[in-house]
């Protein structure tokens, strides 16, 4: 088992490792010593108040960045999210978790606008976000990664990385072709930030590579840097540890807690390690067959007997 | 020098300048396919229409005068202006990019996510109509194109672009080479270079090869799709009318011009088709290639003597040929990307 202190990843004394099953509260949830620290003293959580509220880590978490109402989903006839409520704040890991089919994507894919849901509104920093195109989204300030990587593979890292500030690039095109005045120190500073990026996420060793090249736990950290260099207000990640080895798990998780509190990134993440969703996440949202069955802290979720049955399985008698 | 040696180097040296015009044919194809994936046919009729258009702004026709003429019973065919080259180019681009927008607006858009060989016979839909359009907008007779940058006229005086008198010093021997040539490849040498620092330095460029290579990641970090396909397709128009102008200027503005797609064909396939550099080699090639072969297959001294015949009129063929044989071979070309399939 994995424990955070102080917001570190250290492996732990007796080297376990992240491999983790949901287990109902009569088994133990993580061995004694070795509890999460972060929601266990002086968490009160009123999801109601607007100004936030304060970590057990002292991390000041802020307003509501983003907010679902009454979403609902629809292919066809199949309901893939039923009516879902939840809201992101300002500074906090916020994951989706659920069994597989629980929507948990899709409502990822809601939020970063490549579906529309039927029902319901979101809104965005306050207002309400009207239909957009996901390019307009991405340009909002709202960033993300994918399940199955996706890359500009006949790129290398550094083109990459350098996409993700398309957002940020204002010069004209001629300028920009014949390297001109503005366009020059526009490209420096562009190219600064993804430096700092890639520097941080620890790819300098690859910058030059084609992305093709590179082993899928790379590839990964590639698309996180990626997203990340938009410095985006939002950043979604979807199933980020998905397919990786204990060690990159690891390194992500890292990672993924650094970026929080370097660079105060609001992360919302969708996770199918229930042990690094517990430890990496500041509040959760669990849904099973498209509806929310439990929001909370990891503690609060952990106990809720909805979740337990969605993940154990309930007996039919 | 054996004359036979220094007559083949006149051969070769006709067969570069050739191959740069199919290279700018090759080059719209490139830049169509490698962002957006589709195979563009109507490519040709692009630079057909470009070079009518072009004509038809410069010489002041009036546009679908049969049409107007026919339905209200006037006898318009001219605003009776002439319009200077640059102007007419300028106002040409504009039309080229209306027209790229048309396309995206009209027939792409609608296509998005379908298998390549339905946007492929979409775009041989889309060159019927538009050799319609074309025809309908500036009738069908064979115009002369008079552009200044292509016969070399508005260059200052002194300046001769011939160089057989260069090549008399050197070898004793004046190759003679077409003036149009040479400009063709001055031109086809800037306009490389401008689409190289276009896709490499301007954010619209990253973006391009962003949306090349994953849709959904070009969209994640704030690309619009739609836009990157209408810029495409005005680039390529763009580049359809360098090559209507040069080739126009060569053998007239007629509707054989859209033909010329059927000659770049080989050059892709030797080129590779995802490449800007394969495209130009693959032309040199193609253009030596041919030139060298019917040289060497149509003289007695040399075919004839080797195999006891000679054969005229291999330019038609020999390319096809090559790239039947690069096909076999070699299917992705000299610098196309290897197509792998994982399972």
């Amino acid at each position: 088992m994995w424990c955070r202190f102080k917001r570190r990843w250290r492996r732990s004394d007796d080297g376990t490792t992240l491999g983790f099953a949901f287990a109902p509260p009569t088994i133990p949830f993580v061995p004694a010593g070795l509890e999460d620290f972060r929601n266990k003293e002086g968490l009160d959580l009123m999801l109601d108040q607007t100004e936030g509220y304060v970590t057990a880590d002292g991390r000041q978490i802020g307003p509501v960045v983003m907010e679902m109402k009454n979403i609902t989903l629809r292919f066809g006839g199949v309901e893939a999210i039923k009516d879902i409520s939840f809201d992101i704040r300002e500074g906090e890991i916020r994951a989706i978790i659920g069994p597989n089919g629980a929507g948990k994507s899709s409502m990822l894919n809601v939020i970063s606008g490549f579906y529309v849901p039927q029902e319901g509104q979101v809104f965005y920093k306050g207002q309400p976000r009207p239909q957009m195109k996901p390019y307009e989204v991405a340009r909002q300030g709202i960033a993300r990664t994918f399940q199955n990587i996706a890359l500009f593979e006949g790129m290398s890292v550094l083109d990459n990385v350098m996409t993700g500030r398309l957002t940020h690039m204002k010069t004209g095109m001629l300028a920009q072709a014949l390297w001109l005045g503005k366009a020059e120190a526009e490209e420096t500073a562009n190219r600064e930030v993804a430096e700092k990026i890639i520097d941080f996420l620890e790819i300098q060793a690859i910058r030059k590579t084609p992305v093709s090249r590179l082993p899928y736990g790379l590839k990964k950290r590639v698309e996180l840097a990626r997203a990340l260099v938009a410095e985006p207000s939002l950043l979604l990640l979807d199933e980020p540890m998905a397919g990786m080895n204990v060690e990159e798990k690891e390194d992500m998780s890292r990672f993924i807690l650094d970026v929080n509190d370097e660079f105060g990134t609001t992360i919302a993440l969708i996770e199918h390690d229930m042990g690094v969703v517990m430890d990496l996440s500041d509040r959760v949202v669990v849904m099973d067959y498209g509806k929310k069955i439990g929001d909370g802290t990891p503690d609060e979720v952990r106990g809720n007997q909805d979740v337990i049955d969605a993940y154990l399985g309930v007996a039919h008698d | 020098m054996p004359d036979q040696l220094i007559y083949a180097m006149e051969v070769s040296l006709n067969g570069l300048m050739a191959g740069v015009m199919y290279a700018l044919v090759a080059l719209g194809f490139v830049l169509i396919f490698k962002a957006s994936g589709i195979f563009n046919f109507a490519q040709g009729v692009m630079a057909l229409f470009a070079a009518m258009t072009l004509v038809g702004i410069q010489t002041g026709q009036v546009p679908f005068a049969h049409l107007i003429n026919a339905v209200f019973g006037t006898q318009i065919h001219h605003f009776g202006w002439q319009i200077h080259s640059i102007v007419a180019i300028i106002l040409t681009v504009g039309v080229m990019i209306a027209l790229a927008w048309a396309v995206q607006r009209f027939i792409f858009q609608h296509l998005v996510g379908q298998e390549p060989i339905i946007l492929f016979m979409a775009t041989i839909g889309l060159a019927y109509l538009l050799e319609g359009v074309a025809d309908l907008m500036w009738n069908s007779e064979i115009k002369k194109l008079d552009v200044c940058l292509a016969d070399g006229t508005c260059l200052p005086q002194g300046i001769n672009l011939a160089i057989d008198e260069a090549t008399f010093n050197l070898f004793g021997y004046g190759f003679f080479v077409d003036n149009l040539d040479i400009t063709a490849t001055i031109i086809a040498i800037i306009l490389v270079a401008a689409l190289v620092a276009f896709s490499q330095y301007t954010k619209q460029g990253r973006a391009m090869r962003a949306v090349a290579d994953d849709h959904q990641a070009a969209l994640s970090v704030g690309v619009s799709l739609n836009y990157i396909w209408i810029l495409v397709w005005s680039v390529a128009g763009f580049v359809a009318l360098v090559a209507g102008i040069m080739w126009g200027a060569k053998s007239g503005v007629q509707f054989s011009l859209s033909l010329i797609a059927l000659k770049a064909l080989p050059v892709l396939m030797l080129g590779g088709f995802t490449s800007i550099p394969g495209a130009i080699v693959g032309g040199l090639i193609i253009g030596v290639g041919e030139k060298l072969f019917e040289f060497f297959m149509s003289s007695s001294d040399l075919a004839g003597a080797l195999f006891g015949f000679t054969m005229n009129a291999t330019e038609n063929w020999f390319a096809y040929v090559l790239a039947l044989i690069f096909l076999v071979f070699r299917p992705q070309g000299l610098f196309g990307e290897k197509i792998i399939e994982r399972v």
